[in-house]
């Protein structure tokens, strides 16, 4: 099975002052392609850190990160961009979707940097918005769609360059418990499409939508187990 | 990213906050219309003298007497009769840089012509005087030297004498009565308007000289003129005219150097430069207080953007996440800033070229709008845009995009 991610002994240590704090104190794990991995851990456990490497945002002090096969921790800045752009889709706890614009054209955002031209990028928003069953909601701005709409609208936005990997952070952390569900089966399905997805949560419930549990405390991973992969048909 | 997303971009932005963004544009709305307003008015102005300047002629130089002293009283200046009719030929036929020496007498009185009366300057006149001020007639002929030398009495009229005494009919063949002594009108000179001192140039007769000094003005000797007009060869020879009139005269005259000159000259471009100069210093100094608005209004642009670059942090986040680089941030930004100062630019000439004309129009000021002044205003608003702009585009760039998706 081929790896979409490879992280070999991650180290992030941040320095405030005089004082060093190490958030990652050695971190390896490989996810394959069509996982669905969720990440757990108390709060200060080093989860967010991690996320946070692996989304891009953030490098690592030492250690290796391969994404699809590229080494990405000696990029530069503007090569970090492009990754996020190409490879990764981003899912946030609040959404994080431009206010007053349309839902169509968030979801267009990530191309409209990628460089696309307009008409090939309502096409592939509008294929994105179907997958994600927002299909007749293009038009609507973020203040008129629900919580569960939001969050669909940013699934489509991370969906729609065809990424590797798709990196949800709290996902359901603003929704109430049906709405959840309702976004977990968005996922779940992406997922049986073959689509990658790394997921950090708190709750147990929202993790037991995941084929695979990873879970951190204080910096180092005390558990990564895979359900019986007959249950991930169910 | 194509520019024409970013500009899309930008204009939502200002759209959304569409007070603020009209409000940060006034400072540079105003800078500009000043700018362009105050630019009209001044080249309107220094049009006009310029204009006023050319009517009296170019390359003159004025000759006049000087005073005398009759038992301890100095009259002033052009009070003394030392100028003579040969003086001016004399500094026709000799002096090398001089194109033409018009001696002229100058007097006033009333001019009447059947019931109709006009009080107005006569002038004795050469036929050179009128190749010097550069003054066509309009219908009938000019003086003549025959008309000088017989001392014929004929005249010309100006504009304004020509309306007051013979309305709409033309004045052509008319005798009319100066001082009470009979004259053919033999033409009607062209209108000229204003001097530079804001005297009606129309408001003139002329006559032949030798008519002039024999029958209109009373002197001690023969000859006599109040004034020598003359017109130099070139603008550059305008000096080199002067110094050879002075030895000339100096010469004639016999005036040595313990003797003070009874005549004095005057350059007539010494006054333009002088024009010249107040108009130049005074569009410095409307250039100036234009500059310190659009500095200030320069410094409201950034200080709004900032505020902007705070408030918009958590998008600058979501756009880095989504794979946005630096440049895009920064020429969003940029953009967002530059089309606020043009946009301010544009209205700005649209109101400052509005200004001037109604100015001119109400107050029957010259205004000229030049598109120089408007490319230089347009642009100038564009740079400021740049310069104002690029500290906040630079710290939203350079956002860390993880403390960015964070902020509250």
């Amino acid at each position: 099975m081929n790896s979409v991610i490879s992280l070999t002994d991650i180290r992030r240590v941040f320095i405030m002052g005089d004082q060093q704090f190490e958030a990652l104190k050695g971190v390896s794990f490989d996810v394959a392609a069509g996982e669905f991995v969720a990440i757990m851990g108390a709060s200060g456990s080093g989860k967010s850190t991690c996320m946070n490497i692996l989304g891009c945002l953030d490098r690592p002090t030492s250690g290796s990160y391969l994404l699809d096969g590229l080494d990405v921790g000696g990029m530069s800045s503007n090569q970090l961009a492009d990754i996020r752009n190409n490879k990764l889709g981003f899912v946030f706890q609040g959404f994080n979707l431009l206010a007053r614009t349309a839902a169509i054209e968030n979801v267009e955002l990530p191309l409209v940097y990628a460089g696309l031209h307009s008409k090939e990028r309502r096409k592939k928003a509008l294929t994105a918005m179907e997958q994600v069953g927002l299909t007749g909601k293009e038009n609507n701005h973020s203040s008129q769609l629900s919580g569960g709409q939001q969050q669909r609208v940013a699934i489509a936005r991370a969906l729609v360059n065809n990424p590797a990997v798709i990196l949800a952070d709290e996902p359901t952390g603003n929704l109430d418990s049906s709405t959840s569900e309702e976004i977990m089966g968005v996922f779940s399905s992406l997922n049986k499409q073959g689509i990658t997805i790394i997921m950090v949560t708190h709750e147990h419930d929202v993790a037991a939508h995941a084929g695979r549990q990873i879970t951190f405390r204080d910096g180092l991973i005390i558990s990564d187990s895979r359900k019986n992969p007959t249950a991930k048909t169910v | 990213m194509d520019f024409l997303q970013t500009l899309k971009i930008a204009l939502r932005a200002l759209r959304t906050n569409k007070m603020r963004s009209f409000l940060t544009m006034l400072g540079i709305i105003i800078g500009i219309a000043a700018v362009i307003a105050m630019m009209a008015v001044g080249t309107g102005a220094s049009y006009v003298i310029s204009q006023q300047i050319a009517s009296i002629g170019s390359n003159i130089i004025l000759v006049l007497p000087g005073s005398t002293t009759s038992g301890g009283l100095r009259t002033g200046s052009g009070g003394a009769q030392t100028l003579s009719s040969d003086d001016a030929k004399a500094i026709m036929a000799e002096c090398p840089s001089v194109e033409y020496a018009a001696g002229t007498v100058r007097t006033a009185g009333q001019i009447v012509y059947g019931n109709m009366n006009w009080s107005s300057v006569i002038m004795g006149a050469t036929p050179e005087l009128f190749d010097i001020r550069e003054w066509p007639v309009v219908s009938g002929r000019s003086i003549s030297q025959q008309d000088v030398d017989g001392a014929v009495k004929v005249c010309l009229v100006g504009q304004t004498v020509a309306d007051n005494l013979f309305g709409s009919a033309d004045p052509v063949g008319n005798i009319i009565r100066i001082k009470k002594i009979p004259f053919t009108v033999i033409g009607v000179l062209d209108r000229k308007g204003q001097s530079p001192q804001g005297q009606d140039q129309d408001d003139a007769v002329f006559v032949p000289l030798r008519t002039a000094q024999r029958n209109l003005v009373r002197s001690q000797r023969t000859g006599v003129v109040s004034s020598i007009i003359v017109k130099a060869k070139s603008e550059q020879l305008i000096d080199k005219a002067e110094s050879e009139i002075q030895a000339l005269l100096n010469q004639r005259h016999r005036i040595t150097n313990s003797k003070e000159p009874d005549f004095s000259t005057r350059n007539l471009s010494e006054i333009l430069a002088v024009a010249e100069q107040s108009s130049k210093a005074m569009s410095l100094l409307l250039g100036a207080v234009a500059s310190i608005s659009l500095i200030v209004g320069g410094i409201g642009i950034m200080n709004i953007m900032l505020v902007s670059v705070t408030e918009r942090t958590r998008e600058i986040g979501i756009r880095m996440a989504i794979g946005a680089k630096k440049n895009d941030i920064l020429l969003q930004f940029m953009t967002e800033a530059v089309l606020l100062t043009l946009l301010g630019g544009v209205i700005g000439i649209i109101l400052g070229a509005g200004g001037a004309t109604a100015v001119s129009r109400m107050l029957g000021w010259p205004t000229m709008i030049s598109i120089q002044s408007i490319t230089v205003a347009f642009f100038f608003s564009g740079a400021i845009g740049i310069f104002f702009g690029f500290y906040p585009a630079k710290k939203a760039a350079g956002l860390n995009p993880i403390d960015a998706l964070r902020y509250e």
